[in-house]
């Protein structure tokens, strides 16, 4: 056996330990498992929605007008007579799929860029956390506002957008760890072998730095889609026919005074998800002692 | 002290202006001028129109001219509202979000700092529970969703409050400072809360209570002023997200500040507006991140022993 795959053999047999003893504390814990199976749950509807959808997306019904919840549309319907199920099903699809793809365009972005500046370090180190500073002090609001002003409001120009102020802290998180961890003698072993810097960073060093990755990303993905509701809310994210969490909500509030249910429905949704990815956030956190394995 | 403030100044100024040149070029790379719009226009009126708003220039002078404009304080003309300089509506906005923005960072602080405070001293009770449950509930329900709710349940229900406007009826300034300023109360709360706790553990804290000081005196006295400064450095970005979430609850509640100029002037593609508060706002935040680091240095004890040192 060579003295790589003893070093593998033995990272590997740690992980599983630490992964098994954080799998055991998440499970205590009451309010992150909850999220998580909301969280699946809202996954699993968001996915089948085009199957299990009571009414179509287009489906109008304008005689019916809107009506509060019943039998046959049980969070009652729009001022187009539209199901409001129907219509959350369907916005939830959009609102889940930027926080997610937004956040993967930020996770990717940030611990390629953290990671390099980590391991490389020296002047680039400098050079790449100057330029993380610089944008950390941009207010990244008004610039996405600006960027949809700017490049028409389409939702492919949201994901990045989005992804591309959310991967900041995702790097300064992702360079400490690598900073500390290209110290440990698996990578210097990894390093005399001969292996290129791109292999170290991939194969050794992010996936002993996933801990706190997943606790970030995790906590990311509802920043995210609170900051899609926000735009949407404004008529400046996701345009009709699509529609989003945010949008209903700002449709829900233009007509609240006479039909309540098309604001509190669309706000539930959204504050439900919110609420368990931050509890899931929060879990994580404790289980896989993240602030604790800093050093 | 003098120092670092310095150098924390020195920082500011690349940064200002990276926002003004993005800022700018952005603007212009948008498709379309701000002259071919709905109407017909004559090309005569058009040129002479461009000829105004120095669109006829090479896109490096209009660079250039617009710097030195600035270097003036001046904004220039709003597209969309001819007459009207931007200078003037952002500074009938100003005085509007700064108050709005005032009186939800004083509710943020009251309330949060009481609630993280009152549940750090008891952790992991029900005086904990009940308070770090609701801060939770304020970070996952967005601006947007509270203002309506908040306008549904106290503006019409009850109709204990006006609905809408600013200073126009009384009581219309509490529902928007409360919209805006309950997340923050939330955020504030959890780090006074984390705070606090690291705080009241440590060795000074166990002297203080050995001598036998009642222990309110340890918490107000010794206590708080470490304790808080979380809090304190949270205050600069808290600032830049206020400004955010003026542009919604002024939205919501049609109150006449930057917020809803600003989400205006991106409907109406009014580019001169959209820059001009662009530049505006942007300064403004790296100002009070400023002010908010400063702050943070001269509370903390071994960092201001250090300015001292070498200032």
């Amino acid at each position: 056996m060579s003295t790589e795959e003893t070093a593998l053999l033995m990272e590997a047999e740690d992980g599983a330990s630490l992964w098994h003893d954080a799998w055991l504390r998440l499970k205590k814990n009451r309010a992150a498992v909850t999220g998580g199976v909301v969280l699946a749950i809202m996954v699993v509807l968001a996915v089948l929605t085009p199957w299990i959808a009571p009414y179509g997306y287009e489906a109008q019904n304008l005689d019916l007008g809107a009506t509060p919840p019943s039998a046959a549309h049980w969070l009652g319907t729009d001022i187009f007579g539209r199901d409001l199920l129907t219509q959350i099903l369907y916005g939830g699809r959009i609102s889940l799929a930027v926080g997610f793809i937004a956040t993967a365009v930020a996770l990717v972005i940030g611990v390629t860029w953290g990671a390099v500046a980590g391991y490389v370090g020296g002047r680039i180190d400098s050079v790449m956390m100057r330029f993380v500073d610089i944008l950390y002090a941009l207010p990244f609001m008004i610039f996405i506002i600006l960027l949809m002003v700017v490049f028409g409001r389409n939702i492919l120009l949201l994901f990045l957008a989005i992804g591309a102020v959310e991967w900041l802290t995702m790097a300064r998180i992702m360079r400490t760890q690598v900073q500390s961890l290209r110290q440990q003698e698996f990578v210097e072993a990894a390093v005399s072998l001969g292996l290129p810097p791109s292999a170290i960073i991939f194969k050794h060093i992010i996936p002993n730095a996933l801990g706190p990755i997943i606790v970030y990303t995790t906590l990311t993905i509802p920043s995210v889609m609170l900051l899609e509701a926000f735009l949407s809310f404004l008529g400046l994210g996701i345009q009709p026919p699509q529609t989003s969490w945010g949008l209903l909500i700002s449709y829900g509030a233009e007509t609240m005074e006479e039909y309540p249910w098309l604001l509190i429905f669309p706000g539930l949704a959204l504050t439900i998800t919110l609420f368990s990815l931050n509890f899931l956030g929060d879990g994580l956190r404790d289980a896989l002692d993240v602030r604790g394995s800093k050093d | 002290m003098l120092k670092f403030i310095f150098w924390r100044l020195l920082q500011a100024i690349p940064v200002i202006f990276v926002v003004i040149t993005a800022t700018f070029f952005l603007v212009r790379s948008a498709p379309g001028g701000p002259f071919d719009s709905e109407k017909a226009v004559l090309p005569e009126v058009k040129r002479a129109l461009e000829a105004q708003y120095k669109l006829d220039l090479p896109l490096h002078e209009q660079y250039l001219a617009y710097l030195g404009d600035l270097t003036n304080g001046d904004l220039g003309p709003s597209f969309k509202y001819p007459g009207r300089s931007v200078n003037e509506i952002l500074g009938s906005g100003l005085p509007v979000t700064a108050e709005l923005g005032l009186y939800a960072l004083s509710f943020a602080l009251l309330i949060g700092v009481l609630a993280g405070v009152f549940a750090a001293l008891r952790p992991n009770t029900r005086q904990d529970y009940i308070p770090m449950g609701m801060a939770m509930i304020g970070i996952c329900m967005p601006s947007f969703l509270l203002g309506p709710l908040l306008v549904l349940i106290f503006g019409i229900y009850l109709d204990w409050l006006p609905i809408a406007g600013w200073g126009d009826l009384p009581g219309d300034k509490i529902l928007p400072s409360v919209t805006l300023g309950s997340a923050y109360a939330a955020y504030i709360a959890r780090l006074s809360r984390a705070g606090m706790l690291e705080i009241l553990s440590q060795d000074y804290i166990r002297t203080a209570r050995a001598k036998g000081l009642p222990e309110w005196r340890v918490v107000i006295q010794h206590a708080l002023r470490g304790g808080l400064i979380p809090v304190i450095a949270f205050l600069g970005p808290a600032f830049a997200g206020l400004l955010a979430g003026s542009f919604v609850v002024e939205t919501i509640f049609q109150i006449p500040g930057l917020g809803r100029f600003y989400v205006q002037a991106a409907f109406n593609r009014d580019y001169t507006m959209i820059l001009g508060t662009t530049v505006f706002l942007s300064t403004l935040i790296v100002f009070f991140n400023l002010i908010s680091d400063v702050i943070a240095a001269w509370l903390n004890p071994r960092l201001r022993a250090q300015f001292k040192g070498s200032a």
